[in-house]
């Protein structure tokens, strides 16, 4: 198809059939998942979240499918252009949300809304793995050296602030350190950056929306405000104590049901998942998403060029990140920051962001023998 | 080239390792978390999550229904039809309004005050638009409730009183509840509870109100309800039936309104059962039931007799004459005279430089106690209170009741006033004098006693001198209340029948001063003693003039008493009677007092058979 594709070509069935079909398993189990999820949210209706959730699921199986269909090598081609693009589309959305007055996160492209910050997460990570792809360890190992690919973070992290969307903004960050962790920065650099952001915490205290500060005031005491801010990580702990061990039963939620829970089927969609299952449900949710990322984080240390084991290991750690702070949130360990459960919670952009990502790390799994040429 | 990449590839794989392994300790984290929340705080979020999910509705109970001895209702709850809005079902709130207005009349400030609440409520939540509706109006919209989206109808319970104002000062009534009213109990909480005002209805409130039902039922976040869950009825209240002869009641109350105000106690010498009790002027209960016009309000509270206030037990006057038997005991019982003590009245009484008048300016000659009683020789009295003195005058006033409050279970019991030496100090900072035991010796003075007290100071004294105290109710739910077995006075029985054959003589002797009251039927003759009380001090220049009494503006007049028993051959009813500016005890309370004997004898409500009569 195309000129600059050399003769380790792969033709698609024989693509197709390198898929690693039982990572593909897990996946697919996490979007079954969440359908039953939103199907208990509507009160075991399919409508209005869960049906939708199933439409997208599969469309974004298929976006997956075509995306590790590609090759790696124009994925590496455009990992820059992808990584532009992103940030076009974010400062797009905020003139946009500045004439809209108000933070408006996303872009209408018809039949959803996109929100631009959801593909920046993957595309710093493209960025972040083409820049490192040859990048000699001696040149890692020079502070001054890293500037340039810890401009491609800042960049899209100053955008998503100012929305402001303080998860992603961290999100990325942290996507970021571990990528430098795993190129090999020195450790040194991580103690001074760790200590240099707790030295600065009193100044983006200041930097903070009122209603952000009310978030941490109120994760630090949630009982303090019971009707007010403190409403919603309270009534999470509520459903999800009283779920106990084996949970109140499928679709037998009382707070989930009496609207007590509120965003139940967005960013507290776990809580509503424990309430009906129990402890039992939670800590096998939990294993199902720990499969996923330690598999894919072996698929990663087994790739064969560094392009795709950063890729593969970043998409990963951007997965889990997702994971934990939504967990981590919902059941009152850190603040609300409005992060979801990928591919359980109701929204497209963040499933679609998610499953690009793994059809990201499917397509280095495929393709996991072709060589990438960097003169390309 | 081959050895560097490898190196690299090594330090990849060793720090992807300690990534893999925070992501394992983070997962170890979630999963404990988890188990602390789920497993260890389990109990505490459960209570939580019910607490949540769980409402407490209270039903309403009935409240007891209050009759007379006989069964007669004398407070009951009628059908009380009551037209509700539910906002949220109703397509436009005007517009549903102002199809209503077409079979119930609603007033523009009704009708703000329904927009008022709708604003205040949850939508869901029904609005009282109108209560009270008649059957007719109700049957209307019923039939258009098709046509009235989110108008319901519901029936509830209004208290009536049906025999309106002849008992309103016994049953009192019942009202909204207020701030300062609200309790424990829950019922108290309920929106529209009526809670016992004054009367019978608030003395008794606890037994009449009853217990409240709960239903538990499962309820969203808004509050919307979307199940019951379990349920217990409420506990309707209990039934008081009184010591009043309804029948009796109407006729006292009526006899009473034929003076401008007035007030009678008619009541059992033995058991002290109350049959009456009325006050003049009275009101209608139920206009407290609903809601009171502030017109309808503003009459009664500035009405000049006040018709709001039960005189019978609240109305402090001195009892003058209507003590001397109290003055005559006094003195018999401390020896101070003996039953053939005689005094000359000479129309009046010099004690040092002052002089007492006796009402009879031509005097009463020389009299006994019997005559001094029948003519009421003040001179007499004056006479024996100075021998006696102000403290053994008030000892034994006390025992008959004086001075405190009787503690009858209605409102508003004044306590009257004995007055002693040191009270007199305390009060007015001014020695007593002699003067002042002489005019206590005939009721007059600083003494103030209320009808009710009167009545008992009576029963004690025709009873042989128990303590009996007087009772209003009879039953609770058909159990008749045990009637306490009062202590004895100690009074010596002859000298008890001297004060009775006084009395007797005040009515049936040739100069008894209440003689043209007396019965015609032998069989129920009556005995008794009037009162008459100076309201304002009676001028030389008046006394000299020969003004009449009558002849003063009504304020002005004299307080007129009696008090009597019938009959007389064997003392059972009791019946005391205040004229208030009635001008003399013989002339307006004597008669009064005879109509009530006569009627008591008649109905005879002490005999457990006379149900029969009234039914």
């Amino acid at each position: 198809m195309l000129s600059y594709f050399s003769k380790e070509d792969m033709s698609l069935s024989e693509k197709f059939f390198s898929l690693n079909f039982v990572y593909l398993f897990f996946i697919i189990l996490i979007g079954a998942v969440g359908f039953l999820a939103l199907y208990s949210a509507a009160n075991g209706n399919l409508d209005p979240w869960a049906l939708k959730h199933l439409i997208r699921f599969n469309l974004g199986l298929c976006g997956l499918l075509v995306v590790a269909m590609i090759d790696i090598r124009l994925w590496f081609k455009f990992a820059y252009i992808i990584y532009a693009l992103s940030l076009a589309l974010l400062v797009v959305v905020e003139i946009k949300g500045q004439i809209g007055m108000g933070a408006q996160r996303w872009i209408n492209i018809g039949f959803m809304n996109l929100q631009p910050s959801e593909i920046m997460k993957v595309a710093v990570v493209l960025a972040l793995a083409r820049f490192f792809h040859l990048t000699p360890i001696e040149d890692i190992k020079k502070t001054l050296f890293l500037v340039r690919p810890a401009t491609i973070a800042v960049l899209p992290t100053a955008l998503v602030l100012i929305q402001p969307d303080l998860g992603t903004a961290l999100m990325i960050l942290m996507v970021t350190a571990v990528i430098f962790f795993v190129v090999g920065v020195r450790y040194w650099i991580f103690g001074v950056a760790i200590g240099s952001a707790i030295a600065s915490l009193p100044i983006i205290w200041h930097l903070l929306h009122d209603y952000q500060k009310k978030r941490v005031l109120t994760f630090l005491n949630p009982e303090s405000d019971p009707l007010g801010s403190g409403y919603h990580i309270m009534q999470s702990k509520i459903a999800l104590g009283s779920g106990g061990v084996s949970g109140k039963g499928f679709l037998q939620g009382t707070q989930s049901h009496l609207n007590f829970l509120p965003e139940k089927q967005t960013d507290f969609i776990f809580t509503l998942l424990l309430e009906e299952w129990g402890f039992i449900g939670g800590v096998s949710l939990i294993i199902l998403f720990a499969i996923v990322i330690f598999y894919g984080m072996i698929i990663a240390v087994n790739m064969n060029n560094r392009f795709s084991k950063l890729l593969v290991f970043g998409l990963i750690v951007n997965f889990g990140l997702y994971v934990f702070i939504n967990i981590a949130m919902v059941t009152g360990l850190i603040p609300v920051v409005g992060v979801p459960l990928p591919m359980i919670s109701n929204g497209g952009s963040a499933m679609l962001s998610v499953l690009f990502g793994f059809g990201l790390i499917m397509s280095c799994f495929v393709h996991k023998n072709i060589r990438i040429n960097s003169k390309l | 080239m081959i050895e560097k990449k490898t190196e690299k590839s090594k330090e990849f794989s060793r720090r992807a390792f300690i990534i893999a392994g925070i992501h394992a300790g983070i997962f170890t984290g979630l999963a404990a978390r988890l188990g602390y929340l789920q497993i260890i705080q389990k109990d505490k979020y459960k209570t939580l999550s019910d607490k949540n999910r769980i409402s407490m509705r209270l039903i309403p109970p009935v409240r007891g229904e209050i009759t007379d001895r006989f069964g007669v209702p004398l407070a009951v709850n009628n059908q009380n039809f009551r037209v509700f809005l539910t906002p949220e079902q109703a397509d436009d709130v005007k517009d549903t309004i102002k199809s209503l207005k077409r079979y119930i009349p609603i007033s523009e400030i009704e009708e703000e005050e329904i927009h008022i609440r709708i604003k205040k409520q949850r939508s869901f939540t029904p609005v009282m638009v109108k209560e009270d509706i008649s059957w007719d109006q109700m049957a209307k919209i019923e039939v258009a409730l098709p046509y009235l989206a989110g108008i319901s109808i519901n029936e509830g319970k209004l208290r009536n009183y049906p025999l309106r104002s002849s008992t309103a000062h016994i049953t009192g009534y019942v009202g909204l509840i207020s701030e300062a009213e609200i309790t424990k109990d829950p019922i108290t909480s309920l929106p529209g509870f009526r809670i016992g005002k004054t009367g019978v209805e608030k003395s008794f409130d606890n037994i009449l109100r009853g217990n409240t039902g709960r239903i538990q039922s499962e309820i969203n976040a808004s509050g919307r309800e979307i199940r019951e869950l379990k349920s217990n009825d409420s506990q309707n209240g209990r039934r008081l039936s009184l010591t009043i002869d309804a029948e009796l009641q109407i006729f006292c109350q009526n006899r009473l309104a034929q003076e401008r105000s007035a007030a009678a106690v008619i009541m059992d010498a033995h058991n002290g059962d109350i049959y009456s009790i009325g006050s003049n002027p009275s009101f209608d209960p139920n206009l407290f039931t609903k809601k009171i016009s502030n017109e309808q309000w503003q009459e009664l509270i500035s009405h000049p007799d006040k018709p709001l206030n039960n005189k019978a037990i609240s109305g402090q006057y001195s009892p003058g004459s209507t003590f001397k038997m109290i003055t005559a005991l006094a003195a018999l019982e401390n020896g101070i005279v003996d039953r053939n003590y005689t005094v000359h009245c000479p129309g009046y009484s010099e004690f040092g430089r002052d002089r007492f008048y006796c009402w009879k300016q031509s005097g009463h000659g020389w009299v006994n106690l019997v005559s001094a009683l029948e003519q009421s020789c003040d001179c007499f009295f004056y006479d024996i209170a100075r021998k006696t003195g102000i403290k053994k005058i008030g000892d034994m006033a006390k025992r008959f009741g004086f001075g405190d409050k009787i503690g009858i279970d209605l409102q508003g019991e004044a306590s009257g006033l004995m007055p002693t030496k040191a009270w007199k100090m305390g009060k007015l900072g001014r020695k007593w004098q002699i003067g002042d035991t002489v005019v206590a010796g005939i009721g007059q003075g600083y003494i103030q006693s209320t009808t009710l007290q009167l009545a008992v100071m009576t029963s004690r004294l025709i009873n042989g001198g128990v303590a009996i105290n007087p009772r209003i109710l009879k039953s609770i739910d058909g159990i008749d209340t045990k009637i306490k077995r009062e202590h004895v006075l100690n009074i010596d029985k002859k000298n008890l029948e001297m004060v009775i054959r006084g009395m007797e003589a005040v009515m049936t002797g040739k100069k008894g001063t209440a003689r043209k009251a007396q019965l015609e039927d032998k069989e129920m003759h009556m005995g008794g003693k009037t009162g008459t009380v100076q309201v304002k001090r009676i001028t030389k220049a008046q006394r000299a003039a020969g003004i009449k009494n009558e002849d003063l503006d009504w304020k002005s007049r004299h307080h007129a008493l009696f008090v009597g028993f019938a009959p007389l051959k064997k003392p059972r009813y009791v019946c005391s009677v205040i004229v208030e500016h009635g001008v003399s005890g013989s002339g307006s309370a004597a008669p009064l007092a005879r109509d009530l004997l006569q009627e008591t004898q008649i109905r005879n409500p002490a005999d457990p058979n006379s149900s029969i009569v009234t039914k």
